[in-house]
Formats: structure tokens, sequence, C-alpha cells
């Protein structure tokens, strides 16, 4: 167990710039989806939300085939699935990114959460009182104003608890990157479970820090509430 | 063909992913009612130790505890049946599987559960108690149709998660569907490559299909237990 530690500890915790750490690359990896993410959800939110039909049902199309399907398997078909494909293949662009498992991962964690995240700040805009745009609208904000000053900081303060929640099912949702071969904290611990044959120990350690990285998150979220939800006090 | 004969395999395959999420199911069901009674018992060690489980289960992901669970117990069942001169045990990967889902989904419904027991108002209880009924009286007539209509959202949700998490367990070695479209793409690799995307989008569809299928039952429980209920008018 000592030897274990002595051995990969380097590998869990603080690696180099040209190998960087299990805990780096699964933190990496959530906070790079988790951004990309929250770029694309919120356009595609205020789509989901709005009146027009042909803006809202192409989304909750969207978000229904995510939600309904294992990120596992949208991983594989991003991974071993698109690059099976001829088509793929033969151009150079697609063929270049789909080759590297790390563009996958990120891929499929982005369209993953980008579903939710959608869902969850549809639901949020959706829930604006109504006095609030009809006193905007009597101000004279129009399209853009309107959703910039009024509806969404508050129905992304509204959306928080919810979106923490997310959060957190992401940084867990990462341990899937080790079986598209990417370094994250899971494959170190795959890694050294076979190398020792002490399963309890390094997959305990992994266990623990993924631990460590939600209690952060969760007090971050905490901080994050009482500061943008301080009104609801 | 479509399937390139390997329509049996994914067949059998989703019938072990609808056996292995609904045994699961009931397994973490039963372990949520345990675990909320234990939080809400008002005894300080049964609700220490039930906090502890719900926190450590939900803080970790499943992947990692489903690897962590599955390797460590044949790990220490090696040890004892080597310690005994025993001959090597294998745990059954269907059990062990059902065993690993419904012990992490359980803690997901101890908090479904406790939060659905606590929305019951009390005078409901009290006077049941005041009418002489007994405690499981109490618990089957009263307390759990009641507790049901606040804790069915939860339940699908956490149904929807346990059947998305039986895709996990093909990596400690389950055949249920996800494993079955790869063992079809390994079969059929030598007549073209593109049916990896066949098979995988195969698989998700499957997937699709049972999602929606059971959001039809729960929209049907929840009119079941929402009977008598008036809505609020907007």
């Amino acid at each position: 167990m000592i030897e274990l530690i002595q051995q990969y500890w380097q590998q869990y915790l603080c690696g180099t710039p040209a190998h960087p750490s299990g805990l780096v690359i699964t933190l990496w990896l959530t906070v790079a989806s988790l951004g990309l993410g929250f770029l694309l959800a919120v356009p595609l939110a205020v789509a989901k939300a709005s009146t027009k039909r042909w803006l809202a049902v192409p989304v909750a199309i969207y978000t229904y085939v995510i939600r309904g399907t294992p990120l596992y398997v949208q991983l594989l078909l991003l991974y071993s699935g698109l690059y099976s494909l001829d088509a793929v293949r033969s151009t150079a662009f697609l063929n270049g990114f789909f080759r590297d498992a790390f563009n996958c991962t990120i891929l499929a964690f982005t369209l993953n959460t980008a579903a939710y995240t959608t869902e969850i700040f549809a639901g949020a805009i959706k829930t604006t009182p109504r006095g609030e745009i009809e006193a905007a609208r009597a101000c004279g904000m129009s399209g853009l104003t309107l959703y910039r000053c009024i509806i969404m900081p508050s129905a992304l303060r509204r959306a928080l608890p919810a979106y923490s929640n997310e959060v957190i099912l992401m940084l867990h949702a990462t341990t899937l990157a080790a079986t598209a071969t990417v370094p994250d904290l899971l494959k170190v611990a795959r890694n050294a479970a076979s190398d020792y044959y002490l399963p309890f120990v390094a997959y305990g350690i992994a266990a623990v820090l993924y631990l460590c990285i939600s209690f952060a998150l969760i007090w971050l979220f905490r901080l994050a509430e009482h500061r943008w939800l301080a009104y609801l006090r | 063909m479509l399937f390139e004969g390997y329509g049996r395999l994914l067949w059998d395959g989703t019938l072990e992913t609808i056996q292995l999420s609904l045994l699961s199911l009931l397994f973490a069901f039963v372990i949520g009612l345990l675990g909320a009674a234990a939080k809400l018992s008002g005894n300080r060690w049964l609700s220490l130790v039930a906090t502890l489980y719900t926190t450590l289960i939900r803080g970790v992901p499943d992947l990692v505890l489903m690897l962590l669970l599955y390797y460590s117990f044949q790990d220490w069942l090696n040890r004892l049946t080597d310690a005994l001169n025993l001959q090597q045990i294998d745990i059954d990967p269907f059990f062990a599987g059902i065993c690993v889902l419904g012990f992490i989904y359980g803690a997901y419904f101890t908090e479904t559960f406790r939060g659905s027991v606590l929305a019951v108002p009390k005078g409901q209880l009290e006077a049941a108690a005041v009418y002489g009924l007994s405690r499981w009286q109490i618990f089957r007539r009263i307390l759990f149709p009641q507790m049901m209509r606040f804790a069915l959202p939860g339940i699908s949700n956490n149904w929807q998660v346990i059947l998305k998490a039986t895709a996990l367990v093909s990596i400690i070695g389950l055949h249920e569907v996800v494993r079955a479209a790869q063992d079809a793409i390994t079969g059929t690799s030598s007549k073209g490559a593109y049916h990896a995307f066949f098979f995988l989008s195969v698989a998700g569809l499957i997937y699709l299909l049972l999602t929606s299928l059971s959001n039809m039952v729960f929209m049907t429980l929840e009119q079941r237990y929402s009977i008598g209920i008036r809505r609020p008018e907007l």
C-alpha cells in the first residue's frame, strides 16, 4: 500500500506540464465541458422558452434525445462510432478532430451537459414573473435588451440551485473519460489497481479525491448563492 | 439482414438491461425506505450512519464506486478463500451489478423518501395514531399513499438515472445492451467499419425507447396518486 502511494501519488495529484496528473485532467474536463456547455445552453434555453414553435421544437428534440440516452453510449458513438464512417475519415479536418480521444470526450460531455443545462435555464426563464416583462416592455425595452437586463439576470439566479446539482453530476460523469483512454483520475486509479493488485486502496484514493472536489464545489455554490440570492434571505 | 445476425444478441441484451434496472430499482427502493426511516428515527446513531451513507455515496462518482466495490469484494473474497484453502469463488457479475447499483442509488432514494415523508402533513399521522392504528397500519394506509405523491417525481428521476447507469456495468463485464452492441461491432468488423456507428445508434435508440416508455408509465402513476388533489388555478 505504501509502495502504491509512493509510486503513484504524483500521477494522482501533481504531474508535470508534459504529463498532467489525473486530478488536473479531471478538473480540466469538468471546467471545459461545463464552460462550453454553458455557452451553448444560454441561447438554446432562450430558444426553448420561446413561443415560436420552429425555435422551440428542434431544441426540445435535442434535449429529449440527449437526456434519454446514457452518456456512455453518446461517448462511444462520438469516439468509435463516428470514426468508423468513411465520410469522417476522408475529410482531413474531421479525421484530425475525431482521432483524438480528448476532443471526442470534451465534445460528448459538452453536448450532454448543454442539454441538461438548457432544460434548467429554460425552466427558469419560463417562471419569470409576468409583471417584470410587462414593466420592461412598458419602459420601451425590446428583444435583446429585455433578455440582457431583465430576464437572464433573474433567471440565471433562480437556476443556481439546480445548476449546482448539474455541476456535481458533470464532475461525476467525467469518470467516463477513462473508458476512452483519457488519463483522468479514474484511469490513474485503474492503472494503480492493476499494477499492485490493491483495488480498494487504488480506487479508494480516487474516491476520496472526488469526494473532496465535490465538497469544494458545493462550498463554492453555497458562496455563490449567498452572494447572488442575497435578496431571498 | 438488417442486424447481420446479431438481432438476437441485441434483444437478449435489452432484456438483461431491463431486468438489471428493475431489480436494482427494487433493491434501491427498499434501501431508500430503510435509510429514510433511519434518518427520521430520532436515534442519533442510526441517523448518523444514514447521513454518512448518503453523503459519501452521493459525493463519489457512480463509476468509481462500482469499480471500487466490485473489485474490492472479489479481492477480499479471494484472500478469504486462499486463507481457508478453498477454491476461488467468482462473484456473479449480474448479482454484483444489482447489489452495487442498488446500494449506490439507495442513497439517492433515501433523500427522496426523507423529503416526501416530511411533506406529509403531521396532523394526518397524529389523527391516525389517535384512531388507534398500529405503526404498520399508519405506514401502510396513511403515510405511504400520501408520501408517494410527493416522492413520484423524485422516483421517476432516479429510475431514469438507474436505467442509464446500467450502461456502465458493461465495464464490469455484464452482457447488457451496450456490451451486445460492442460484441456485434467486433463480430462485423470485417464487413465494413460503418457497423460501429450503426450498432451504437441502435443501442442509443433502445435506451430512448425504454426511457420514453417509462415516462408514460410514470405519467399514469402520477395521475393515479394525485386523485383528489385540486391543482391551483393560474
